[in-house]
């Protein structure tokens, strides 16, 4: 290799996209980690079994060769994929199509799966203690916890009120709940969605939903509205696309107003209220409360941002607050427009199970590539994208967009409603397979 | 020759990376941004679904495909946005890598 490659800054940069160091292949890992050839590197507990957790425990454990040992924590028995759970919501997709099993983390991976919640984490002692299944020490600790509601957001959101008046923005029973809803709504009836302000998860989820449940009263109960009471100023993802579904496929039955922001429910009378006092009754209220980092992150001293999202190294993924700690997705203070999605969740997944192979073999952690896709079913056969690219930065220390890099459908179509079915069974494959 | 040193540095390291049997760990980086691809098309490029596989396809078809994507020569839905994300090495590294895919 001549010597003016070094300092060629296209090397360099595939060096960087390689994940490698300086010292690329010239010293063996255990010269510098001290550790030899054949020897564990370490354990890894992962909290979270959902589209980041489950990710990193399987790359963890690939890319390692099984070298690393991986415990992975999730209090539910079963993956429900929020991507595609709106076709639930307009009969379009049959619920169990979203129900996957963790089986193959454990029989092709050798994942240790752990059904339990974690109770504290002492960042001292490097230890995750549960409530069902004893204490788990670790080197490194990955959490994926996704976001809880801040139901406080929202006035008279209490428990009773919850009891009827759904999110299903965690799919699940809530999911069969408000289909069941949407079923025993009478034709005439209105729906009405209210959309926290940004940012929340899956941006262009609620747009998806108004339109899925639009086809549905479209084909079932064209006298039905939906009513999109959004608290941000404008439409946040695929904004030109979805307006053109809706003028040319749901023209009176989707009715769109931003800038409202619920503050109020009743939760008897079925009436909400805006900051500015406008008020609107549905027949079904589906609201979604403003967001944040899931509590056990707030319990482990990772939120940092508002306390509300947790920031960190977007090399490596390891929390800014506290050390040997990486979190994932939905929990995270996101990089300029970096969605909260399933999609990229995956991708934070792989990076920090990149990042924490190089460290536990003693090595440097690399910046990677993150990419996104979010596809969203515009009705039963058609759909819309948006995607991008991020390429971390090494003056900001962020991952930005690649200049020209990414985008959105020029119209719907089939091809990408196919796409997008083949796109989850994919990334559920990719995720637990 | 600029060319080519990151292809011989990419033989390495999958050379290095297919020779580690289990519970060893690779001695050397793997090409992790490749995995951006398994998202869609599958682990490894083996897509289960209609999205095209990649595994085991022609290198040269490949590259030459990105790069067809990425000038925007190529019609797409999707992949010539994606495809303007990687710099022409990045794709020769993709290509080689899906390409050795069984």
């Amino acid at each position: 290799m001549s010597s003016s490659s070094r300092f060629n800054p296209d090397r360099r940069r595939l060096l960087q996209a390689f994940g490698a160091s300086a010292a690329f292949a010239a010293t063996p890992s255990w010269a510098a980690s001290g550790k030899k050839p054949g020897q564990k590197l370490g354990r890894v507990v992962v909290i979270g079994a959902g589209f980041g957790g489950a990710t990193a425990a399987k790359y963890l454990r690939k890319w390692s060769n099984g070298a690393i040992e991986v415990v992975l924590i999730e209090r539910n028995k079963q993956f429900i994929s929020c991507p595609t759970s709106n076709e639930v919501l307009s009969g379009n997709r049959a619920y169990e199509s979203l129900v996957h099993s963790y089986d193959a983390l454990k029989k092709n991976w050798g994942i240790k799966l752990v059904h339990a919640s974690v109770t504290a984490v002492d960042t001292e002692k490097r230890r995750v203690k549960t409530d069902a299944a004893g204490e788990f020490d670790y080197d490194r600790l990955v959490i994926s916890p996704g976001f809880d509601f801040n139901f406080a957001g929202i006035a008279g959101y209490d428990a009773k009120a919850q009891e009827h008046i759904l999110h299903a923005w965690k799919a699940g029973p809530q999911t069969l709940a408000l289909r069941q809803q949407l079923v025993d709504l009478p034709d005439g009836g209105t729906y009405v969605l209210s959309i926290p302000k940004a940012p929340y998860r899956c941006p262009p989820g609620p747009y998806e939903r108004a339109s899925q449940i639009a086809h549905y009263f479209k084909t079932q109960k064209p006298r039905s509205k939906v009513i999109v009471l959004d608290a941000n100023d404008k439409i946040q993802s695929k904004e030109k696309l979805f307006l053109g579904v809706w003028e040319n496929d749901y023209k009176g039955i989707i009715e769109y107003r931003p800038t409202w922001n619920v503050v109020e429910v009743d939760g008897d009378t079925k009436i909400i209220t805006s900051e500015v006092g406008d008020r609107e009754r549905g027949d079904i209220l589906n609201l979604l409360p403003p967001q944040r980092a899931a509590d056990i992150a707030r319990t482990i001293g990772v939120v940092n941002v508002n306390d509300r999202w947790a920031d960190v190294n977007w090399i490596s993924l390891e929390s800014t607050a506290v050390k040997n700690v990486h979190v994932l997705g939905d929990a995270l203070q996101a990089a300029p427009l970096m969605p909260k999605s399933g999609h990229m969740a995956n991708q934070h997944g792989k990076a920090a199970a990149a990042a924490i192979v190089e460290i536990l073999s003693g090595r440097e952690a690399q910046p990677t590539l993150l990419a996104n896709t979010c596809y969203s079913l515009v009705d039963d056969r058609r759909a819309i994208h948006v995607d991008s690219v991020h390429r971390y930065d090494p003056e900001k220390k962020v991952p930005l967009v690649v200049p020209g890099s990414g985008g959105v459908s020029k119209e719907p179509s089939v091809e990408e409603g196919l796409y997008t079915r083949a796109w989850a069974k994919n990334i559920w494959s990719d995720v637990l397979g | 020759m600029k060319r080519l040193i990151p292809l011989i540095g990419l033989c390495a390291v999958l050379a290095a990376h297919a020779a580690d049997k289990p519970a060893v760990a690779p001695t050397t980086p793997f090409p992790y941004f490749v995995a951006n691809c398994f998202n869609c098309h599958g682990t490894e490029g083996k897509a289960v679904s209609a999205i095209p596989t990649i595994a085991g396809r022609d290198q040269a078809y490949l590259e030459e495909t990105l790069k067809a994507y990425k000038a925007g020569s190529k019609p797409a839905t999707i992949m010539h946005q994606l495809a303007k994300g990687y710099t022409d090495e990045e794709i020769a590294v993709l290509a080689a890598y899906f390409a050795k895919q069984k």
